[in-house]
């Protein structure tokens, strides 16, 4: 009870104060909730980016904090709840496992506005949550990844089994199938999102086991590191562009751009025209960006390749368009038609084509 | 499913390299008990010794110099907590979780401009027409010298705590350190040499990490390996071929379920993911089953006129 009383006083408090500062000059306070840490090179670095964006588009109006290496799950709760309590205005919470922690802060905040990234649960006025279509990208890597391998093993490093990885396992496997009718997707999932021990690991497991070509959906760039070490393995940025191991054997990337959802999220707090929403951008709207194709890369190969990039982003083609079946031989989507984005944003299941299962 | 495509061969070179940063945790960790000293610190002397290892190599040219490094980087921490355990008299439990968050964030200053470089290549021990041996040569003499370097120090550490006075008074100093100190045995120097020693041993296994097993800089690339290590020595019973089976067992299991998940076998993930633990901590239990026990004097603080 006295803790309660404590928490409660400290909230008065914190609401008569921020009443005091917000007709004064007091700098909007925007917090960062990192799963890694900001040098991974990958996913948690381009948020880091953004925030950085965040602090050159507004100077001194706007005061940012971060915290990284947060682990998904109830530690993170205790993080944001202290983010909210030191008077931050909005937090973004950057991992899929902050889902229900950021939910649950925010009933606690009301006037605090939540931004949680690749969820799916808005259940308070104040969570939007926010989104880019990855899968576009790799579609893409799909494409190129078809073209290059050699021994029809491409290798999937996964992290965890949630609908965003399944996307992406799904739309590289149709359209590296749609190049190559005999290749074959090896995927391990090793239960992380930040491991580079591990991760490297999984890549040279896949190696061993005959791919020439590795893709990663976890954060730090060592997978790239062991295909560079076992040599004639492709592979591609994740997340960010990991340009160091271009051009072999990271041959394209692709490259999350938060930087202008942040801004615009801040300035909408700033104005006090924040609202609910939900966003789940793609390649159209700058929020994938497919970073530069080597010359590794055939040139006929990568003309389709951004070929495809320019269909995806204008909205002529979408990297999810029928005949499709399911794993299971039933069929999902019928002849040129495209899948909604309710079925995607749950997706739990392999199309047809791909072994193995998927974790439940 | 198809157990073809995994390659014994290979695995077994791969489960052997990949125990090597834990097991050279480890054994230094099992000296520092012994002595009576409980670090926490594991981690954040791994880590250290990861970036100073990076550093140097990448600076020098030379994996032998970063090794080096990475030994001097992770023994030099542990001396911060020598100093605040053994002459500060602080308590050994925070003293060592300080230092595992000093020894990260550490590592995470002196590493920022090191991200995303490529350190130059580890050479595999030139052991000549052994190498060529088919099955035994890859597996046993395809390895870099810091594998067999790892083996040299369980050996030594067995042999020195087994057979040697030496061992016998770090022994006697971790069992009952009023006794040793009554006798006349420098309760403080001798912790503190081990301490050392422990954080030289971290400091090589987290280089190991940076420079072969990834090999690149990353903030936080241990991720939490210094604990397994921690827990592998209690589980071990402070007995240092027990450590190795220990680590040989959970590298190993480790290569082999993601070989597994790679060859798409039936077994679901879960359960593979969590052998190495699992199957690590039945056996070297069952192991312990004998009258073995945590030194005595373990974490309890040395002040001799107490």
């Amino acid at each position: 009870m006295k803790f309660g009383k404590l928490l409660a006083s400290a909230v008065l408090a914190l609401g008569v104060g921020g009443a005091a500062y917000a007709d004064g000059h007091a700098p909007t306070k925007v917090g960062f909730v990192y799963v890694g840490p900001v040098g991974d090179g990958g996913w948690t670095y381009e948020h880091d980016q953004g925030r950085l964006a965040v602090e050159a588009e507004f100077g001194d109006k706007v005061e940012t904090v971060f915290v990284e290496n947060v682990a998904e799950g109830p530690d993170s709760e205790r993080v944001m709840t202290q983010m909210a309590l030191d008077g931050a205005d909005l937090i973004f919470t950057t991992s899929f496992g902050y889902m229900d922690a950021t939910n649950n802060v925010a009933a606690k905040f009301p006037d605090v506005k939540f931004e949680h990234a690749t969820g799916y649960k808005r259940l308070h006025p104040n969570v939007s949550t926010y989104s880019a279509r990855f899968y576009e990208g790799r579609a893409i890597q799909g494409h190129i990844a078809g073209n290059m391998t050699e021994s029809n093993i491409i290798g999937y490093i996964g992290s965890f089994p949630i609908p965003e990885v399944i996307r992406g396992i799904n739309s590289a496997y149709i359209h590296a199938k749609k190049v190559n009718p005999d290749v074959e997707f090896k995927i391990i999932w090793v239960y992380t999102w930040f491991d580079p021990a591990k991760e490297a690991d999984a890549a040279k497991t896949l190696i061993d086991q005959g791919a020439d070509v590795v893709l990663q959906h976890t954060d730090s760039t060592a997978p790239q590191a062991a295909a560079q070490e076992a040599g004639g393995v492709v592979t591609f940025g994740q997340a960010s562009d990991m340009g160091q191991y271009a051009p072999f054997p990271r041959v394209s990337s692709i490259i999350d751009d938060w930087a202008p959802y942040y801004i615009a999220r801040t300035r909408a707090v700033m104005d006090g025209t924040w609202e609910q929403m939900d966003t789940w951008d793609g390649i159209g709207p700058g929020m994938v960006k497919i970073g530069e194709i080597t010359d590794a890369v055939p040139a006929e190969v990568k003309a389709e390749a951004m070929a495809m990039r320019d269909a995806l982003a204008d909205g002529s083609y979408h990297a999810f368009t029928g005949p499709l079946n399911k794993q299971d031989g039933s069929p999902w989507l019928a002849e040129g038609e495209t899948a909604d984005d309710g079925t995607l944003a749950g997706m739990n299941f392999y199309v047809e084509g791909i072994e193995g299962e998927i974790p439940q | 499913m198809d157990l073809s495509a995994i390659n014994p061969i290979l695995l077994i070179a791969a489960m052997i390299a990949a125990s090597t940063p834990i097991l050279l945790a480890a054994i230094g960790e099992l000296v520092v008990e012994r002595a009576g000293v409980l670090n926490l610190g594991v981690e954040g002397m791994m880590i250290t010794g990861a970036v100073c290892g990076f550093i140097i190599t990448v600076n020098s040219g030379s994996p032998t110099m970063g090794f080096l490094a990475a030994a001097v980087g992770g023994a030099v921490l542990s001396l911060l907590f020598a100093f605040l355990t053994q002459v500060a008299l602080a308590n050994q439990v925070a003293s060592g979780l300080a230092l595992t968050l000093f020894g990260l964030g550490l590592s995470a200053l002196m590493g920022q401009s090191y991200v995303g470089i490529k350190p130059p290549r580890t050479e595999t021990t030139p052991l000549g027409p052994l190498a060529e041996i088919p099955v035994i040569g890859p597996i046993i003499f395809g390895h870099d010298l810091i594998v067999y370097l790892g083996l040299a120090i369980v050996a030594g550490t067995w042999a020195v705590l087994t057979f040697s006075r030496a061992g016998l008074i770090l022994r006697a100093v971790g069992e009952n350190h009023d006794a040793a100190h009554a006798l006349g045995y420098k309760v403080k120097r001798i912790r503190t040499l081990a301490i050392l020693f422990g954080g030289a041993c971290a400091g090589l296994g987290g280089a190991y990490i940076s420079l072969i097993r990834v090999p690149q800089w990353t903030e936080g690339m241990t991720a939490g390996v210094g604990w397994i290590a921690l827990a592998l020595v209690v589980f071990a019973s402070w007995k240092p071929w027990r450590v190795l089976l220990g680590a040989y067992l959970f590298g190993g299991i480790t290569q082999l379920q993601l070989n597994l998940q790679g060859a798409g076998v039936a077994i679901p993930v879960e359960y593979l993911a969590m052998s190495p633990y699992i199957v690590t901590i039945i056996v070297l239990v069952i192991l312990s089953a004998d009258k073995s026990r945590a030194p005595g004097s373990l974490g309890r603080t040395f002040h001799a006129s107490s």
